[in-house]
């Protein structure tokens, strides 16, 4: 367009290449790094996730020092002991006659990872009495961090799980709908329209109100995981049926059928795979919502419950007003899912933009 | 206008039908209601409950149910709760009234602040004040609604300059009508706050899209070519054609407004819908977790219905086609 421009046009194209490149991988690499962490909570966490320092309830973050008290330098982090002071619960002094540096594979308590693998080792911590407490500790004396991580595998693969939950619903029933056409058709699509119309936490919290309250975390895991995907199957239904009909008229699908192919043999074979790019970035547009449902569902008390940690049941604490107002690490469980959902934001918008500019 | 509009009012109405019928398939599905958490009480006879049962009527299959609940909700009544031993209506209306005080000002504000922005940072795509206006939002986009009640309640906490929890202070109403509204006013303001923060960014994201888009068209670049000053040709020409999609936007705005609504409430204790809903629910109160529900979706048809409505009056495309 711009003559002054022209010449700059290999660069600047070679440079755009490289940043989409780099807008599509690097929230991947994150996204990637931050579940293998969350995975690994048995092992990367110091304690486990109902660990109880009763001595040390609403602790605020341990300090890492280098220096001591004595002004020497150490090559090491190290913490000093805190006890609690006499006269208050929560204010601790630190006791600079002990010191203790950090350590690397110490043993600890017993973890499993992924129900297959156990062990004592963490990654780091330190050696009693002394307390690593990187984002302090909740009511019981309860390392936050630690919560934090197990915390993690709750909200982060509810989120996940109904993700892939309700993309499988939407491509089942919105591939139907668009196949068939017809009644069925109008039929599905108006029952995936109710679902559109009740505003999006009310209907969570609806389905979840006509379901039993008192219930196992495991058994709740499911049952929120559950929810979450009933409630949410009815965009990628939309999404799928639109591209189904679309595809239904195309040539090579036309011919297939003239060869005889039934209407199961066409939509497993030729137009479902055609759906697969438009459901995946539904999924990653769907994936931070329902990690959000999950946070709100247990906040509000009607998700997963104690002991077991999610994002949500943690910051619930949060709003006790003394605890709001003292203890502002009480609120980092609601910072959490901020970098996710950052990474899973800047992928959404990289995919859509490249469906778009493939049509 | 008429006739559209009617039509697109008997679709929002064969919507609620819609809903009240899924809600009703889910009460069929509940495990237990009110009364069967009253089995639990030894001082209440079985015979009682029998009894009770057949008064609320909830021995009867559910097409039943739901015609009985049907002629309630003709009557104005939608239902019975049994925790509070009234109708669900006298229950359900002061919360309503109390939602929409919050949700109406918090969504003129949100889109009185939304479009000039949204405008503005189109206008200035590529500089750094669009780039630090984009990384803002999305920051904003990805923070929970839930932090940000709490934050506004930590505000109120620490400054000590607003009120925290409730709609009015206690002896407000003796004061007067101006003392209480100024006492209403002032209790509402943190709870507008965090509900524009919370429900703004999406819009102003559209709103800039939707801009950038019809600024990249030929006709602009050539009103652009004329010489037109740049501030007229962002709000006279360009927003009058990119306010199709906005319109439409407006019904999403107030289903997303609502939403947050609810977990604001709870947080700040505000006795709107959200509170309702979440502690009948503890009570399995469940006629009025239907009626809840079935609240927030009428503000939802009704909130898309004004959509139309505006989307009649801006588009002379739609009014051709009705």
């Amino acid at each position: 367009m711009n003559p002054q421009n022209s010449g700059r046009d290999s660069d600047s194209s070679l440079r755009s290449e490289f940043h989409t490149k780099f807008r599509l991988s690097w929230p991947i690499w994150f996204l990637v790094a931050v579940h293998a962490v969350i995975v690994l909570a048995g092992f990367v966490a110091p304690y486990s996730f109902e660990t109880q320092e009763r001595e040390h309830p609403y602790a605020p973050p341990t300090r890492l020092h280098f220096v001591d008290c004595a002004g020497k330098v150490h090559f090491r982090p190290f913490v000093y002991v805190t006890k609690a002071a006499e006269n208050a619960l929560d204010e601790y002094q630190q006791d600079c006659s002990q010191r203790a540096g950090i350590e690397f594979f110490p043993q600890g308590d017993r973890y499993t990872i992924l129900g297959t693998f156990s062990s004592t080792r963490h990654l780091f911590g330190v050696p009693a009495p002394a307390n690593l407490f990187l984002m302090g500790t909740d009511g019981f004396g309860r390392d936050q961090f630690s919560r934090l991580l197990y915390g993690g595998q709750v909200s982060l693969f509810a989120g996940f799980v109904a993700a892939v939950f309700s993309a499988f619903t939407g491509l089942l029933l919105g591939g139907i709908a668009g196949m068939y056409g017809g009644r069925l058709d109008d039929a599905a699509m108006r029952f995936a329209e109710v679902f559109i119309t009740i505003p999006w936490f009310y209907l969570l919290i609806a389905v979840r109100a006509f379901l039993p309250l008192q219930i196992s975390p495991v058994t709740a895991f499911l049952l929120v995981v559950s929810v979450i995907g009933i409630v949410g199957w009815s965009r990628p239904a939309r999404l799928v049926r639109g591209v189904i009909l679309s595809a239904r008229e195309r040539n090579f699908v036309l011919a297939a059928r003239g060869f005889g192919a039934s209407n199961t043999y066409l939509l497993r074979r030729h137009l479902m795979p055609l759906t697969f790019r438009v459901l995946l970035t539904q999924m990653v547009v769907l994936i931070p919502q329902f990690i959000l449902a999950e946070v709100i569902l247990s906040f509000l008390g009607l998700g997963i419950g104690e002991p077991f940690p999610s994002w949500g049941n943690m910051l619930a604490q949060a709003q006790q007003y003394h605890v709001l107002v003292s203890y502002w690490w009480m609120l980092l469980p609601g910072l959490a899912p901020v970098p996710v959902f950052l990474a899973y934001h800047s992928l959404a918008e990289t995919l859509q933009e490249r469906i778009k500019s493939n049509i | 206008m008429i006739r559209y509009l009617a039509r697109r009012a008997g679709h929002g109405l064969l919507m609620l039908f819609g809903v009240s019928i899924l809600l009703f398939l889910l009460f069929q599905a509940a495990p237990g209601d009110f009364l069967s958490e009253m089995k639990m009480n030894s001082q209440i006879s079985p015979e009682t409950i029998t009894m009770l049962r057949a008064q609320y009527g909830l021995d009867q299959p559910l097409p039943e149910r739901y015609w009985r609940w049907l002629k309630s909700s003709a009557r104005g009544d939608f239902g019975y709760s049994f925790a509070y031993n009234t109708p669900a209506s006298t229950l359900l209306w002061p919360r309503a009234r109390n939602t929409l005080l919050l949700s109406v000002p918090a969504l003129l504000i949100s889109w009185l602040i939304a479009v000039p922005l949204g405008v503005l940072a189109a206008g200035w795509k590529g500089r750094w004040a669009d780039r630090l206006f984009s990384g803002g939002t999305s920051a904003l986009l990805a923070l929970p609604d839930v932090l940000i009640a709490l934050l506004a309640l930590l505000v109120a906490l620490k400054t000590g300059m607003f009120p925290v929890g409730g709609m009015t202070s206690i002896n407000a109403q003796d004061q007067g009508t101006w003392a209480w509204l100024r006492d209403l006013g002032w209790h509402m303001v943190l709870p507008v706050a965090a509900l524009v923060v919370g429900s703004l960014t999406i819009i102003l994201r559209h709103v800039r899209a939707s801009v950038i888009e019809v600024l990249e068209s030929s006709y602009m670049r050539a009103a652009e070519g004329h010489g037109l000053p740049r501030f007229k040709l962002l709000f006279g020409y360009a927003l009058p054609a990119a306010a199709n999609p906005l319109i439409s936007l407006f019904g999403l705005s107030v289903a997303m407004l609502l939403s947050v609504s609810l977990l604001i409430e709870v947080v700040m204790s505000w006795p709107g819908i959200g509170p309702l809903l979440l502690e009948s629910i503890l009570a399995r109160d469940l006629f009025v977790v239907i009626g809840a529900v079935m609240l927030s979706t009428v503000f939802l048809i009704a909130g898309n219905l004004l959509g139309d409505v505006l989307l009649y009056a801006f588009d002379p495309r739609i009014r051709r086609q009705a």
